[in-house]
């Protein structure tokens, strides 16, 4: 059994009890540590700056041109805070029961209680960074609610607040950056972590301009490097997103917890063809105003592929309001796993639109009819636009189509209550690490937890690490560095010995192509263990048959996306494995045969109510299962109902 | 929209920062007009590699609009021809069959190229080191709505605030000059009252830094608000000149 | 903290040395133009010559016109710095020329001023060089105070010591040179007339671009008054200030 290192105490208390437990470095020895973060999204730039401001020496890496790409940027709803400023009812409490809740029980209730508790002074930092968050006519913030929450409690700024959330984390990054305090690397990739006996104390990089490859020194090591939702290929990742970083450090021992906890979202754009590289996300606000149908018949569905007639065709009574019918009292606005899984079935029948057939009608008809365009224009105008760029599609006069999307990924690497992973002095925070959203994110908290982590979280918990193995130097010649680093080189020189005949691309959307029909919105035994042989076909053809070009010594696309498709195939098979092994259905993990008579998820709460991190064991072995049992004290564990 | 189209792409290839450059030209046949600009440069780039040929280096990461990683200079127009739009938000559709499209990099002393079409834009990064922050710590800041802010003028900031740091507004200026981009953060601060107390010193700090790397300066000929893929306005120019003439002659 | 060298030194300070010395010619502009409109009275260039001599005379007006000439040698030296700096700020140029939606006349104001320049030169070596030091024709206006007419008689040289205007038994008598003549001479040729015009076509597009630009290099950009500047740096100085100076050639060309 892992320990997750909850403090006791009531849940109110354990942060504050944990705060004081935790012990504390010397303001005079802190300029002593160096510190590396890995990612400078959310997590990592707040956790850069936040550290570098009580004195440590921070190294920041990212892949992108500059520390602002991170795709926290694209996070448009909003983030949730337990302000109550509506005076509606909301509390740190609520906060707490509703994202345990919406996680369908599989998260740890210390955990999320901390977010809860943090998250009102996450909005303080960010107000006085300057983020603007929308406002009322008082001058005072605005709140909204979001994804179905019975409280307003949703902070944002227009479509764009992960934008500037992310530009406020990195306005503090860049200060500290001024200062000296943050040396930033920026187009670095991290390729491996270094452990020096059982600890992590450095990274290895490749620089992206010039291939030099380079060793970096530290007392820990944070990995802020996101999630792995790219590993369908499709997703609304950006292109970059990757899992290199949490992948290397699982093969270097770091448990990797829950990996098949995808999240499916339900309004994004379909796919129009095999050209698509990505999927783009439309706020699920859409659902508020927007009805969700398919044609009642597969003969209907099949005159609109075809294009013999238009969905404003359709007689109401040859349209199957899907959502409103099976759940009368949530309708349109059950959470995004129910939506996404009912449209997926409805194109399973053959009822799906567009030229594909995967896509589901969006219909604003009614609305636009009951508030008049120009108030549906002013409420969702933006996305409107985004739509018809797209589509070439004007969704005022033709209801919109959507398709689920993989769009976050709850599982991660495992960490303890202080977010340190299985290896010690290596951390993992936002998305990259599992803790804190269950089996189901909700909306607005993916912000929400990586501010918490890197604001609130990490600069206490790291100093307790930091205290206890003392400033002293940290070696870079030591022989481990030196081992790892050469094991990165031999990686890169075998990657661009593969002269085969199949694009890396090709192999990624294979991969994809496999997860997504077998281990995504829904999934079987049977067809689990299906492609469980097929990536594993599919994995030793890529390390034959890939072409990568070039040389180590430049920029060179080819060679950083194979070994980042050469982690996702490790990743894919390990997903299959936990997705296998949890013989229930709960959250965004739905097993076919497990399910109500209704067709909901069943949880089986008397042997899946643990986390299942993953110890790797070696290439080709079968990876080892680690239990976290979670202790649920304050909630009762129900069965959700949207009926 | 109808069938698929068959263009001709005029690129501009260029090993690294330290060699010059060329045009290649290169065919992209059968391309959807439902394809975005950067998902047809991704088709001719799987051909290359096909053939064991350098693929076509460019930067991209979101492809929703909102990273700012994306630029390319398509037949003279920075983002291409679609107003308010980034390349990676460009449709085909917005080209014919037959076209021959020119594709080049952000061209600025600042801005040097990386390889081929991409370009090293840490140079805006540098600008935003210099001041581009409010000087507060994590903790021991006010409860969030201690601070009242006039609607307007929250919602101007946020015009502000949605620059994205392409780097458009320097390929679009003759003068390859950086001030949309500084001046949208210079504003929003300034008009935040939580910027005030760095104000001048920021917008000095900010223009200096702007300068020393080698930007050009504004003629006021506007392109760069023209070619703005988020519409940031002029008018932060402006108000950046008063900025900064007030911390040089009056507050500084 | 800060300095005068950083604001002078910087990009916004050497804009605003153009906007400064260039809202000062504006305002030299219509000085000019008001005082040449004497040109249209029909006295054979009496109020013309007095104003001429009171321009070039008066302390305080000649203190000014330093200041005008220096506004006119930094205006284009500093219009050379800028353009060097900018050059250099793209060295690689693009292959299809960029399509940015900007006004023609704001891109080109170099050349627009290089045209303002040479014709800034033959302006004055034709007029103020002449007046100065050059050789003038020279005049004697005599008016019967009574009547109220005015006598015009070309005068010698060895007639001619200095500007004089005073009265005699009832007669006021004024000698001077001759700068109306002067100017009917120079445009009945019909190359220095089109010149004129071309200038002053240079000048309207010039200022089209420059009259706005120089409040937006202020920082006085503000929706309320923009539409003000935009019609004050349309209509007044983009319209009638260059269509006033070109009507005097014309004038002088077809009426004359």
């Amino acid at each position: 059994m892992l320990d997750a290192k909850i403090p006791s105490g009531p849940l109110a208390e354990k942060w504050n009890k944990h705060k004081f437990d935790l012990k504390l470095v010397n303001p005079s020895n802190k300029r002593k540590y160096d510190i590396i973060v890995v990612g400078t999204g959310l997590a990592g730039a707040s956790a850069a700056a936040s550290l570098a401001e009580l004195g440590y020496n921070v190294k920041a890496f990212c892949f992108q041109d500059s520390p602002r790409r991170a795709h926290s940027i694209a996070a448009q709803g909003g983030i949730n805070a337990a302000k109550n400023y509506p005076n509606d009812g909301d509390s740190v409490f609520r906060l707490f029961y509703d994202t345990i809740k919406g996680g369908d029980y599989r998260s740890r209730e210390g955990n999320v209680y901390r977010l809860a508790e943090v998250s009102v002074n996450i909005i303080d930092q960010c107000v006085a960074q300057g983020v603007p968050f929308a406002r009322e006519y008082g001058g005072l913030l605005d709140n909204r609610s979001f994804g179905g929450a019975q409280v307003s409690r949703t902070f944002y700024a227009r479509g764009q607040t992960g934008q500037q959330l992310l530009l406020g984390a990195y306005s503090a990054l860049n200060r500290q950056i001024n200062l000296g305090k943050v040396k930033m690397y920026t187009r670095s990739e991290m390729l491996d972590v270094v452990t020096v006996d059982g600890k992590a104390q450095g990274i290895i990089t490749r620089n992206l301009i010039d291939g030099t490859v380079e060793t970096h020194a530290g007392h820990a090591v944070l990995l802020c490097t996101g999630g792995y939702g790219n590993v369908f290929y499709l997703s609304t990742n950006a292109m970059g997103s990757n899992v290199t970083a949490a992948w290397r450090a699982h093969k270097r021992g770091a448990y990797m917890a829950n990996p098949c906890y995808t999240q499916i979202h339900p309004t994004c754009i379909p796919v129009s063809g095999d050209h698509q590289s990505k999927l783009t996300l439309m706020s699920e606000s859409l659902r508020n105003d927007g009805r969700v149908w398919a044609p009642k018949t597969v003969e209907l569905a099949q005159k609109i592929q075809k294009g013999e007639i238009k969905a404003i065709d359709l007689k109401e009574d040859e349209r199957d309001y899907f959502l409103e019918r099976k759940y009368p009292s949530f309708g349109n606005l059950v959470p995004r796993d129910v939506a996404s899984r009912n449209a997926k079935q409805v194109c399973d029948e053959g009822r799906g639109v567009g030229k594909t057939g995967l896509a589901v009608y969006l219909d604003f008809a009614d609305s636009i009819k009951r508030l008049g365009e120009d108030t549906v224009a002013a409420k969702y105008g933006n996305l409107f636009d985004m739509y018809r760029q797209i589509t070439d599609e004007n969704p005022y006069k033709l209801p919109m189509r959507i398709y689920p999307a993989v769009h976050y990924t709850m599982g991660g690497l495992w960490v303890d209550y202080n977010l340190m992973t299985s290896i010690p002095g290596l951390y993992a925070l936002g998305e990259a690490n599992f803790s804190d959203h269950g089996a189901n994110r909700l909306g607005a908290s993916a912000l929400m937890q990586g501010l918490a982590d890197g604001y609130f979280v990490i600069p206490y918990t790291l100093g307790d690490y930091l205290a206890k193995i003392g400033p002293a130097p940290i070696d870079a010649n030591r022989p481990e560095f030196a081992k790892v680093k050469s094991e990165v080189e031999d990686r890169i020189k075998t990657l661009l010995s593969l002269r085969g005949n199949k694009t890396v691309d090709e192999y990624h959307r294979d991969l994809g192509k496999i997860m997504w029909e077998y281990c995504g919105m829904s999934r079987d035994a049977e067809g689990l263990k299906k492609a469980k042989g097929m990536i594993s076909e599919l994995r030793a053809d890529f390390w034959k048959n890939v072409i990568v070009l070039g040389e180590n010594e430049e920029v060179n696309q080819s060679l950083e996306k194979a070994g980042r498709v050469a982690d996702f195939l490790e990743l894919g098979e390990l997903m299959i494995d936990d997705a296998l092994n949890r013989d229930e259905s709960c959250g965004g993990h739905f097993r076919e045969e497990y399910q109500t008579p209704e067709g909901e998820a069943l949880r089986n709460d008397d042997d899946f109510a643990y986390v299942a991190a993953w110890a790797y064991q070696g290439d080709n072995m079968p990876e080892e299962l680690h239990k976290e049992q979670l202790e649920f004290e304050n909630v009762k564990l129900t069965q959700r109902s949207y009926k | 929209m109808s069938g698929n189209m068959n263009l001709t792409l005029k690129v501009w290839r260029q090993k690294n920062s330290s060699t010059s450059g060329k045009f290649v030209t290169y065919k992209a046949p059968e391309i959807s007009p439902d394809m975005s600009f950067l998902e047809m440069l991704d088709v001719v780039n799987e051909g290359l590699v096909k053939k064991s040929e350098d693929p076509i280096q460019f930067d991209h990461d979101c492809r929703e609009g909102i990273c700012g990683m994306c630029s390319l200079v398509i037949n003279g127009e920075p983002h291409g021809p679609k107003r308010a739009t980034t390349t990676c938000q460009l449709h085909m559709r917005s080209f014919n069959d037959g076209d021959t499209i020119v594709i080049e990099p952000w061209r600025a002393s600042a801005f040097p190229v990386v390889k081929d079409l991409a370009v090293d834009r840490s140079s805006f990064d540098r600008i935003q080191q210099a001041g581009g922050y409010v000087s507060i710590g994590t903790g021991g800041v006010p409860d969030a709505n201690e601070i009242a802010i006039p609607k307007v003028i929250a919602d101007e900031a946020f015009n502000s605030a949605t620059c994205i740091g392409c780097g458009a507004c320097v390929a679009a200026c003759k003068n390859a000059s950086a001030m949309l981009f500084v001046s949208a953060k210079i504003s929003q601060y300034a008009m935040l009252p939580q910027g005030q107390p760095e104000r001048y010193a920021r917008a000095e700090a900010m223009v200096l830094q702007m300068d020393d790397e080698g930007f050009g300066g504004c003629t006021n000929t506007y392109a760069c608000e023209a070619q703005c893929p988020k519409e940031i306005k002029v008018t932060n120019i402006a108000r950046m000149n008063r900025e900064f003439f007030n911390a040089e002659f009056i507050k500084g | 903290m800060s300095n005068f060298s950083n604001a002078f030194s910087s990009t916004l300070g050497k804009k605003l040395v153009m906007c400064l010395t260039g809202l000062f010619l504006c305002s030299f502009l219509i000085v000019h133009l008001t005082g040449n409109f004497q040109l249209f009275k029909n006295d054979d260039g009496l109020a013309f010559n007095q104003y001429a001599h009171f321009m070039t005379h008066f302390t305080p007006i000649k203190v000014v016109s330093y200041l005008l000439y220096s506004s006119i040698i930094i205006h284009s030296v500093w219009a050379i710095i800028i353009t060097l700096h900018n050059r250099k700020a793209r060295p690689q140029g693009y292959a299809i020329k960029p399509k940015d939606g900007s006004i023609w006349s704001s891109r080109n104001m170099g050349i627009l001023g290089t045209v303002l320049f040479v014709f800034i030169v033959v302006h004055m070596s034709n007029f103020w060089y002449q007046y100065h030091w050059g050789e003038t024709p020279y005049v004697e206006y005599r008016t019967d105070l009574n009547t109220g007419a005015t006598i015009t008689k070309e005068i010698q040289a060895s007639e001619f010591t200095d500007y004089v205007s005073y009265i005699d038994n009832g007669v006021e008598i004024t000698k001077s040179k001759d700068l109306y003549k002067e100017t009917q001479f120079a445009f009945q040729q019909w190359w220095l007339v089109a010149f004129y015009v071309l200038a002053m076509a240079a000048l309207a597009f010039h200022l089209v671009h420059g009259f706005q630009s120089a409040f937006q290099t202020l920082g006085w950009n503000h929706h309320k008054y923009r539409p003000l500047i935009k019609f004050v740096g349309f209509w007044i100085f983009s319209i009638l200030i260059p269509l006033g100076f070109a009507a005097m050639p014309l004038y002088f060309f077809f009426l004359k």
